[in-house]
């Protein structure tokens, strides 16, 4: 009887999951062995000439190439401010509610409105960044319209915008560590620096492990500001993974190819929830 | 829980403030150009006149009502979903025995991995299929159950004791009355945290969005804001900050009002 009512009150959520997440994830992998069908020509079995046809494709190796760039240049950044604004807003500091709320104001806010306003900090001429060196007698550049300065544009709008999140983790660290530690280190007359190296980094290394591997996962999911600021140009130097698969499945409408990238994703990202898990079993030691 | 805060060094304290207005720069800058005229964008002037007018031509330029119609619509569809499925799925994960209950657990956290964004191309097909593109329904279908809000509740449903179930089945409350009437009151903070985890990140979903609608009827806040500043629409930089502002500020009155329970709960959502 309980085996029926278990499997029952299950069942309704059971539909949606295999439906959207299990059903699509297998397909995907499928579909990736055939041909994209159109009217003229039926679907048909190529075998791996999809994951052959990926080997050959330069776009391809140049988004992964920015996957990694955007990942290295928002990643340990927004950790090193995050950490700092967590030990900052943890101390006794005037206005502190205030500062807090300003670290983790842009974590609500969606990307797509980010990148609006972020927009017009770019913008040549007219925009702010563009007004900001022109003071010291630079000329007008245009930001997102040029491949080298394209990424460290994005990489800033985005370390901006996660900052704040990975914030409040470290908060709640800093909050779990014995008050006696710090005691302790100042009757040993050691410096507020020494103190962080030796004693506050190694104990949080277990938050800074955890926020590094959900950080990498979001770095392959974030696309949405792409679609506002740069659509993946100037000649492919910002696109990334996710966007570049949108643009085969719905701009070129090669779904087959699109399966193939997204089997590459799905792998990586298999790959970093192996880690992910490894790393919580560990966390439980520390307890 | 109170703690015994230590003074933060004067310097250190300067350069604190120094980043929060950092932060909060971009923000406090589109409410000065939105509540200014459009040619003050780009130069400053305190005692500039101030101004609704930004506020109206966004309102007009683009379908907002029918956009902000479209959202709550969709939120609280996905929410309401959400609720129920994941309160029946953690209850079954929590408190019953059945034949390949670990197994089906496993599954149900693959989705934690791998998101519905990911799966664009096969859930497009399959929305297709059943003839929900462009529909909101198709929208929210693909998110209505959460592993993360399933795992949630079996987390909070194992932690109520037995005792109070057994109590209640004694006076004769039925599978599901136990469920209503004991388990389902007893965990109304976790429903509170993920109530605004679930509403924020849905106010401010996109991709999928983006793919599965094509009409003004369908579209939330996020696409049509997209649509609206893209820089070939032609419109100022005054007008899109004031839609970009009335786009985000329910979410961000919500927040002003509950720091702490929003802080807490997208914790809670990144531990999981």
């Amino acid at each position: 009887m309980r085996n029926v009512h278990g499997w029952l009150l299950l069942t309704p959520a059971a539909i949606l999951l295999v439906g959207f997440t299990h059903y699509p994830a297998v397909a995907t992998l499928l579909d990736s062995f055939f041909s994209t069908g159109t009217v003229v020509r039926p679907t048909r079995f190529v075998g791996l000439a999809n994951y052959a046809a990926l080997g050959d494709d330069p776009i391809f190796w140049q988004v992964l190439r920015n996957n990694v760039a955007f990942a290295l240049g928002t990643i340990p950044t927004s950790i090193a401010i995050a950490l700092l604004m967590a030990i900052w807003v943890n101390d006794r500091l005037p206005a502190r509610a205030l500062v807090r709320m300003s670290y983790f104001t842009p974590t609500i806010l969606p990307m797509v409105a980010v990148a609006n306003l972020w927009l017009f900090f770019y913008t040549p001429q007219i925009g702010l960044l563009d007004k900001f060196t022109a003071l010291f007698g630079a000329s007008s550049h245009n930001w997102l319209g040029d491949p080298a300065t394209v990424m460290g544009c994005l990489a800033l709008m985005t370390v901006w915008k996660e900052a704040g999140f990975f914030m409040i983790f470290y908060l709640a660290a800093l909050q779990s560590l014995s008050p006696e530690l710090e005691e302790a280190a100042k009757v040993e007359g050691a410096s507020r620096w020494y103190y962080f190296r030796r004693v506050t980094f190694p104990l949080l290394m277990p938050t800074t492990l955890f926020v590094l591997v959900n950080a990498t996962i979001n770095s392959f999911k974030l696309v949405d500001h792409l679609f506002i600021l740069t659509k993946g140009g100037p000649d492919n130097a910002s696109n990334l993974l996710l966007y570049y698969i949108y643009q085969v499945a719905f701009s070129f409408f090669d779904t087959a190819y699109a399966s193939a990238l997204t089997v590459v994703l799905l792998a990586m990202l298999a790959g970093l929830a192996i880690v992910q898990f490894q790393l919580v079993e560990k966390r439980v030691h520390y307890r | 829980m109170r703690v015994l805060r230590r003074e933060l060094p004067l310097l250190e304290t300067a350069a604190a403030w120094l980043l929060a207005a950092l932060w909060i720069a971009p923000l406090a800058y589109a409410f000065w150009a939105a509540f200014h005229p459009a040619t003050m964008a780009t130069h400053f002037d305190l005692l500039g006149p101030l101004t609704l007018d930004n506020f109206r031509k966004a309102w007009t330029y683009a379908p907002f009502p029918r956009h902000f119609l479209n959202t709550v619509f969709l939120v609280t569809m996905i929410l309401a979903a959400q609720l129920v499925l994941c309160t029946l799925a953690g209850f079954a994960f929590a408190r019953f025995d059945f034949t390949g209950r670990d197994v089906a657990f496993g599954l149900v956290l693959v989705q934690l991995m791998v998101m519905p964004e990911v799966l664009i191309v096969e859930n497009y097909k399959t929305m297709a299929r059943l003839g929900l593109v462009d529909t909101i329904v198709g929208v929210g279908l693909p998110y209505m159950a959460s592993a993360f809000g399933i795992f949630l509740m079996r987390q909070t449903f194992k932690t109520i004791p037995r005792e109070l179930e057994e109590a209640a089945r004694v006076e004769g409350c039925s599978m599901l009355g136990v469920l209503w009437r004991v388990y389902v009151p007893l965990a109304r903070p976790t429903y509170l945290a993920y109530a605004l985890v679930s509403v924020s990140y849905h106010w401010n979903n996109f991709l999928w969005p983006l793919i599965i609608t094509n009409s003004v009827n369908t579209r939330p806040l996020t696409v049509g804001l997209a649509i609206f500043g893209a820089p070939e629409s032609g419109v100022d930089w005054a007008v899109i900050s004031a839609g970009t502002l009335m786009a985000v500020s329910p979410l961000l009155v919500a927040f002003l009002l509950f720091q702490r329970q929003f802080m807490q709960s997208f914790m809670q959502a990144g531990i999981k």
